[in-house]
């Protein structure tokens, strides 16, 4: 439990410091934040939800806490993650940097939530922590501990924002320890509301660091969300994700989540269907080298009925590395008429790649109609000999079918620049 | 053009195709009839080059070459072309995308100019005016949700645009209905050329009543048991292939 003292330790520091100023129902929630993680502990692979991932190297790690960087990268640096001049915030190290970001406070308000808890305490507070329940989630615990900074975005009812919003988080490793941060992100989509939100990790510069993130997503009735989530970690880097949407009546939610960095990354995407008529789309993708391990947790909690979901993950694994995905879904009581498809594919490339597939169906309603299905497996030798017969040859054959596998979930992205940026990402790695 | 003696195939050990010779001319039609089981799928899948179906002997001359030496794909860069009884689905890859990289595939290798999309997109308008048909298979997944008339359909479609010599049609008929049988059939008529061969395997005698063959094969139990002219195929209609089957064991 060294570790865990060391976290609690950490915690007294900050909140006694840089935290001491917070309202006193933040510093409420960070002590019930703290109190759990305490109790719960980190995570290990005796547990149902982590059997296949151990995060023993991050309780042997000595993380530092990450404070505002000193050292703010110039723009140029971070241009080829740019997705144009749609508005932007950076942080380096979970802290934003407003020198590289464009806030909005009109209409829309895009800030960071340290800010945010200045200029509009009572919105934050409305929603903050209402959605990424930690009672059983040790890594949600320990963020609401430390939750300062982050992105906050608040689109007002009946607003709709055409452009994409980019949340970009840097890991700028300074100093001689390995950080952690823990971002905070809080996107609040009124009724009728409309916006597109891109939320990118990348390392700047590689090496070891831990990034403990958690993003609340609240979809109004009637609103739509568009939510793209790219994990681009160093490959020697440690993300642990949750994400939480919650959905009211009517409401639209396409949810993609792409990792491709991290030598461990694991991410909680859970996605409630709160009110009747919603719709909810998860889309992911996993393409990991090397020993990379990603492991994808996602539930869809049908809590009303007469809702959709479609949900697809594929995974592209090369060398050693391994994927897992767990796919949950649950129909409660009363949810009658819902309709809910799950697939996951996993491409294996490599005879010491491994993907566990694990889908999990909860069903308490009757009237329902719920399909899942998932596959494990080296490319199929008999589309191999189609395309070899039409004049391609193997290694291309290889090479277009692995790409397909990738481009089939990042062709139900919107974002063209953003499906281009992840495009040239997939090509470049068939090349090597 | 195609010139096949002796050939033996093998499938997982045991033997398919047990002594098959097939000589085919340039522009010429064949069909090649006969019961389930028979060895139809094997001979084109063989001509091929599937790596499941091994020859253990005979010879496969094409163009003056010897076919069974090349790969698969450098068989379909000298103009071999087979569409496939059950066309595969390639999850991710578009047709016309799929379309264009096997085009290029096929031209490099004989020193032409690989189309650009726009250039593709030209040659792809154009071979679709030529057979008549519409370009709504062409942004989808390949084969993926296709009708079983579309992903026969899709297969004439790719042996139109990569222009091949010699076409191997696998039970191109097999679960069309008479509607889009006659859709398939018309364009393959239109597809004929003085320099374009075709194999088409057929297990039923009604594509024939619409594409009028050249010549007509029986192949029952891996052997070529009968040949002769289109008036074969009504015979086979109306007398089944059982007389032959008795017939070949006879002799």
């Amino acid at each position: 439990m060294v570790a865990v003292e060391r976290l609690v330790q950490a915690y007294q520091a900050f909140a006694a410091n840089g935290a001491s100023g917070a309202p006193a129902w933040l510093k409420e929630l960070r002590a019930g934040g703290i109190a759990r993680f305490g109790a719960l502990g980190f995570p290990t692979t005796k547990q149902e939800a982590w059997r296949f991932t151990s995060v023993a190297a991050l309780t042997e790690t000595e993380f530092e806490l990450a404070h505002p960087a000193s050292r703010i990268p110039h723009l140029d640096a971070i241009k080829p993650f740019l997705l144009g001049d749609g508005p932007r915030l950076v942080f380096v190290n979970g802290f934003l940097a407003r020198s590289l970001s464009t806030p909005l406070s009109d209409g829309v308000r895009l800030d960071g939530l340290a800010q945010a808890l200045v200029d509009t305490p009572d919105l934050v507070r409305q929603h903050l922590g209402k959605y990424a329940a930690f009672a059983d989630r040790p890594f949600a615990a320990l963020n609401t501990a430390f939750a300062h900074d982050g992105a906050f975005v608040h689109v007002p009812a009946r607003t709709v924002f055409e452009q994409p919003i980019q949340l970009l988080f840097l890991a700028v490793p300074s100093g001689t320890a390995p950080l952690v941060s823990h971002p905070r992100n809080l996107i609040v989509v009124e009724r009728e509301a409309r916006v597109s939100v891109v939320e990118t990790y990348v390392a700047l510069d590689g090496g070891t660091y831990w990034t403990n993130a958690v993003t609340e997503v609240v979809a109004g009735d009637g609103a739509r969300v568009d939510c793209y989530r790219i994990q681009r970690e160093s490959d020697r880097a440690y993300h642990v994700a949750v994400t939480d949407v919650h959905q009211g009546r009517d409401s639209i939610a396409n949810v993609h989540a792409v990792s491709f960095g991290g030598a461990l990354a694991r991410h909680d995407l859970r996605g409630t269907l709160a009110g009747p008529g919603g719709y909810l789309i998860l889309n992911g993708l996993y393409a990991l080298t090397g020993d990379q391990h990603a492991d994808h947790h996602t539930a869809i909690d049908h809590a009303a009925p007469h809702c959709e979901s479609h949900e697809y993950f594929n995974g592209v694994l090369d060398d050693r590395s391994r994927g897992v995905f767990n796919g949950r879904i649950i129909v409660r009581p009363g949810a009658q008429k819902t309709d809910s498809k799950q697939t996951n594919n996993n491409l294996l490339l490599s005879r010491d790649a491994h993907a566990d597939s694990q889908p999990q169906l909860e069903i308490y309603a009757d009237d329902v109609k719920c399909t899942h299905g998932s596959t494990v497996g080296p490319l199929d030798p008999k589309a191999l000999f189609y395309l070899e017969s039409r004049g391609i040859g193997e290694d291309e054959a290889r090479r277009l079918m692995t790409y397909g596998f990738a481009a089939e979930i990042l062709n139900r992205m919107d974002i063209a620049p953003l499906r281009e940026q992840l495009d040239r990402i997939v090509r470049a790695r068939l090349a090597e | 053009m195609l010139d096949v003696k002796g050939l033996r195939v093998s499938v997982a050990g045991t033997e398919i195709l047990r002594g098959v010779d097939l000589t085919v001319k340039a522009g010429e039609v064949h069909a090649i009839m006969g019961p389930n089981g028979s060895g139809k799928s094997t001979l084109t899948q063989a001509l091929a080059g599937h790596p499941a179906y091994a020859v253990t002997a005979g010879t496969a001359t094409y163009d003056g070459k010897d076919l069974l030496a090349l790969k698969p794909e450098e068989r379909a860069r000298e103009g071999v072309f087979l569409a496939f009884q059950y066309p595969v689905e390639i999850r991710g890859i578009t047709n016309s995308y799929f379309l264009r990289s096997a085009v290029n595939a096929v031209r490099k290798p004989r020193g032409q100019e690989e189309l650009d999309p726009l250039d593709f997109l030209q040659v792809l308008e154009d071979k679709l005016k030529e057979i008549g048909w519409d370009d709504t298979l062409m942004n989808r997944p390949v084969n993926e949700g296709f009708s079983g008339g579309e992903k026969k359909r899709n297969e004439i479609l790719q042996l139109a645009v990569l222009e091949p010599r010699l076409a191997l049609l696998d039970e191109t008929d097999s679960g069309l209905d008479i509607d889009a049988l006659k859709t398939v059939a018309n364009a393959v008529n239109k597809l004929r050329a003085p320099d374009r061969s075709f194999v088409i395997v057929t297990h039923y005698q009604r594509l024939l009543n619409f594409i009028t063959p050249d010549v007509v094969h029986v192949l029952a139990d891996g052997r070529i048991v009968k040949s002769g002219g289109p008036e074969l195929a009504h015979e086979l209609e109306a007398k089944g292939y059982d007389w032959l089957r008795t017939g070949a064991l006879v002799s």
